[in-house]
């Protein structure tokens, strides 16, 4: 059947959600965007959420099975309430999705538990590198087998709290094809630079640049362990949680634009009963609804095993990438002068909207 | 309820057939009825009463007892009427918008009814596409001075109180299937204009009224037969109405003038339930477009690579893929439209939204596969210039582009037509 409507638990879920991004994240953003980190107790709370825990079986520590749609309608919550929180409390998911879709029996025994029966801790995943033509399924990070054991060598860019982590998966070629590593904190041949990266937005998200100068880690350690991991499964909720992120944002500004145009006056009207900003209104509006149903059903997919799921998947992100886009952007016009200075949110949503592109690594659902 | 996005059973089942009518009925006759505007299709129109009145549909019309209304005799079966008809139309479109505009059914004008009319109007005037032979109906919106905005609809009707009969008078354009609605044919059932008309100009909108006038009724005329860019094998008529006599019991829903809008908004009604179908009907062509172009760029070495970074992608690629995200989008806009209608909810917005993004799909789409395949894209030899012609009325029939813009907007905003013109 048909159906658009979030089931009972969903929507428990995303009011929950929904109270915590806008209560708690959203007054956070700015001074977290100028400062450049978040407060420890706001990553804490949504932790508390359990969006992660119950995507995670009982018999790993956590109270539920995993479902992409349900992430997705979280994931959009909470980046409508601000993007680097949303963000920074799925950090864990990074490192334990992918264990718990693709890893091994005593891979998911060994990490599961401690991730979701404690507290925040950051797990990470290191997938992005600095390079222009950056491709996920063609690393320039290798992993080659040697003496029973894996060796990783290359540079990551974009590794989200990788200073602190107490354990990353890193993404590397093996053979050519995309396999993911264990790699332990303070592993030998493991470089995480001192600074977080500056970009041009989401600056309250820390990031760093990592080198893996000849990492060796056990064959335990590969994800799915001798049969390895089906990456592009994992590459594609990967690009559903982004795109579910970027309806997030676009929600945001397109509220926030809306709003203000509203009160607004110009020529002794106010501004969005000018039809010039009233149609791009109701376009932010149409395009928002398509990136999230498109996600949806991406999602639901990913749920339900289908063969395309991946394709959509690729779709729904590179939809929704531009379409945030398009809407942050037009929030900033129609805010005008006032869109362009950083006392309002739409100036970081716009620097954000443009983020989406190259996001894919930073979230999973 | 859960979010879910496999096709019931049923519709599969009706799409699988019809894909068959599509390739077998539709696009092998394509050509000739685009080359010859005007010309019937009629072994299409009497094949498709055949199958339909075979597969117990009899009209393209959702029914009562497809809505899980069935009294509680049998089980309750999920309402799914106005999602399996979007799924026929898109399928029919896909094969030719023109040919799927003349499906015998009653087209807008049983829309018209099943909308506004009373449930004996219902059995009296629906009951006709479940005859012996074929049968349209139309709907008579549009006036030369009225497009979009219908509550500046010239045409009268007023009572005759002697004879109970009401009396139309005026001029009305645009009138998809109308000659087939209304002029008599030896192969067509008796079929029924739906004409708006206003019973009290003074009152505006309020005065609003539709009416059932019957196939053949005195006065009425078609006066023109368009020509038009493309759906060439529709007709799409102009009608006078001279003093046209119908019934008193012809008028849809309430003859009282109340100093109300709601005669009006049973037109607006309307058009909630039948965006979302127009704009499957768009889509249907624009799908059969990027099919087509998929195939002709197979067919010369150029594949779409899925997954790859868009800084590796070529042009050709990135503008198939950014088509196929506006396909999948809008059609997943035009299910959760009808979605809605099915459960009852109200879906002016969603409506609307699903219109104006198949209007601006359905365009592009078929403007691009044009444009990317060069000569053979504007080849007469291929159905993808056709189908270009084609599109386009889907951005403007049904409310144009802008209009249902218009439409968003003053939801959005929750803005009234006053406060946002």
């Amino acid at each position: 059947m048909y159906s658009f409507e979030p089931n009972e638990e969903q929507k428990m879920l995303i009011e929950a959600v929904g109270k915590y991004a806008a209560n708690d994240l959203r007054p956070a953003g700015r001074e977290a965007e100028e400062g450049g980190s978040l407060p420890p107790k706001l990553i804490d709370k949504g932790w508390e959420l359990g969006v992660l825990q119950a995507s995670i079986p009982e018999a790993y520590g956590g109270f539920g099975d995993r479902s992409a749609v349900t992430g997705a309608l979280a994931g959009e919550e909470l980046a409508f309430g601000n993007l680097a929180g949303a963000l920074a409390v799925g950090v864990p998911s990074l490192f334990a999705l992918p264990i718990l879709l693709g890893g091994a029996e005593e891979q998911k025994q060994e990490y599961l538990p401690k991730i979701v029966e404690g507290n925040w801790t950051p797990y990470t995943a290191a997938l992005i590198e600095f390079a222009f033509d950056f491709d996920p399924l063609a690393l320039k990070t290798t992993a080659t087998l040697a003496g029973g054991e894996y060796v990783l060598s290359g540079e990551k860019a974009y590794v989200p709290f990788a200073k602190e982590a107490q354990a990353m998966i890193v993404y590397a070629a093996l053979d050519g094809v995309t396999q993911g590593f264990i790699v332990p904190k303070a592993a030998p041949g493991l470089t995480v630079a001192d600074e977080a990266e500056k970009m041009l937005g989401l600056n309250a998200l820390p990031t760093y640049r990592v080198k893996l100068d000849g990492v060796k880690v056990p064959k335990a350690n590969r994800i799915g362990g001798d049969s390895g991991l089906d990456f592009e499964r994992i590459l594609a909720s990967m690009r559903v949680a982004n795109a579910a992120a970027a309806v997030g944002v676009a929600r945001a500004a397109f509220d926030y634009a809306r709003d203000y145009a509203k009160e607004r006056e110009a020529f002794g009207v106010k501004i969005a009963q000018k039809q010039a900003v009233a149609f791009m209104l109701a376009e932010m509006r149409t395009e928002i609804e398509a990136s999230r149903l498109l996600t949806w059903e991406a999602a639901w997919k990913l749920d339900t095993g289908k063969d395309d799921a991946n394709v959509d998947a690729y779709l729904a992100s590179t939809g929704a990438a531009d379409m945030a886009m398009m809407v942050t952007d037009r929030a900033v016009q129609i805010l005008g002068g006032h869109g362009y200075i950083r006392e309002h949110p739409v100036e970081m949503w716009m620097r954000e909207g443009r983020g989406f592109a190259m996001w894919t690594g930073f979230a999973m659902v | 309820m859960t979010i879910e996005f496999e096709a019931p059973k049923p519709i599969a089942q009706t799409q699988f057939v019809l894909k068959t009518v599509a390739e077998e009925m539709m696009r092998s006759k394509s050509r000739y009825f685009d080359d010859h505007e005007h010309e019937i299709p009629w072994d299409y129109i009497e094949f498709m009463h055949t199958a339909m009145k075979a597969m117990g549909a009899g009209s393209l019309a959702p029914k009562e007892r497809d809505n899980g209304h069935d009294g509680g005799q049998k089980e309750k079966r999920p309402p799914i009427a106005y999602q399996s008809l979007a799924a026929q139309i898109e399928m029919l479109a896909w094969g030719d918008v023109g040919f799927y505009l003349v499906t015998p059914g009653g087209g807008l004008g049983a829309a018209a009814v099943q909308a506004a009319g009373t449930p004996e109007q219902k059995a009296k005037f629906l009951a006709r596409f479940m005859g012996e032979k074929p049968t349209l109906g139309a709907m008579c919106m549009t006036e030369a001075g009225a497009g979009s905005d219908t509550s500046s609809i010239r045409t009268r009707a007023v009572l005759d109180e002697k004879t109970n009969e009401w009396i139309l008078n005026g001029e009305k354009i645009f009138v998809t299937a109308g000659d087939k609605a209304f002029n008599e044919y030896e192969k067509l059932g008796k079929g029924f204009l739906v004409v708006w008309a206003s019973i009290d100009p003074a009152a505006g909108r309020a005065g609003m009224r539709s009416f059932v006038v019957e196939g053949g009724t005195p006065g009425v005329k078609v006066t023109k037969l368009e020509e038009k860019l493309g759906i060439r094998a529709s007709d799409t008529a102009a009608i006078s109405l001279v003093d046209a006599r119908v019934p008193f019991d012809h008028i849809l829903g309430s003859p009282t003038v109340e100093k109300t809008t709601k005669g009006f908004k049973g037109a607006m009604a309307t058009f909630d339930a039948t965006r979302p179908l127009v704009a499957a009907s768009g889509l249907g062509v624009a799908r059969a477009a990027l099919e087509f172009l998929k195939e002709k760029l197979a067919e010369n070495g150029v594949e779409i690579r899925y997954g790859l970074p868009r800084q590796k992608l070529t042009n050709i690629e990135r503008e198939v893929i950014d088509c196929e995200i506006m396909l999948k989008s809008a059609w997943l806009m035009v299910l959760k439209a009808v979605w809605m209608a099915d459960n009852k909810q109200p879906n002016a917005l969603e409506s609307s939204m699903s219109k104006v993004k198949a209007g601006d799909v359905g365009t592009k789409i078929t403007q691009k596969a044009v444009e990317i395949l060069g000569p053979l894209g504007y080849s007469r030899e291929f159905l993808l210039e056709k189908w270009f012609r084609d599109a386009k009325i889907t951005d403007i029939y049904e409310g144009t582009g802008q209009i249902n813009r218009l439409v968003v907007a003053r939801q959005i905003l929750g803005y009234s037509g006053a406060e946002l013109r």
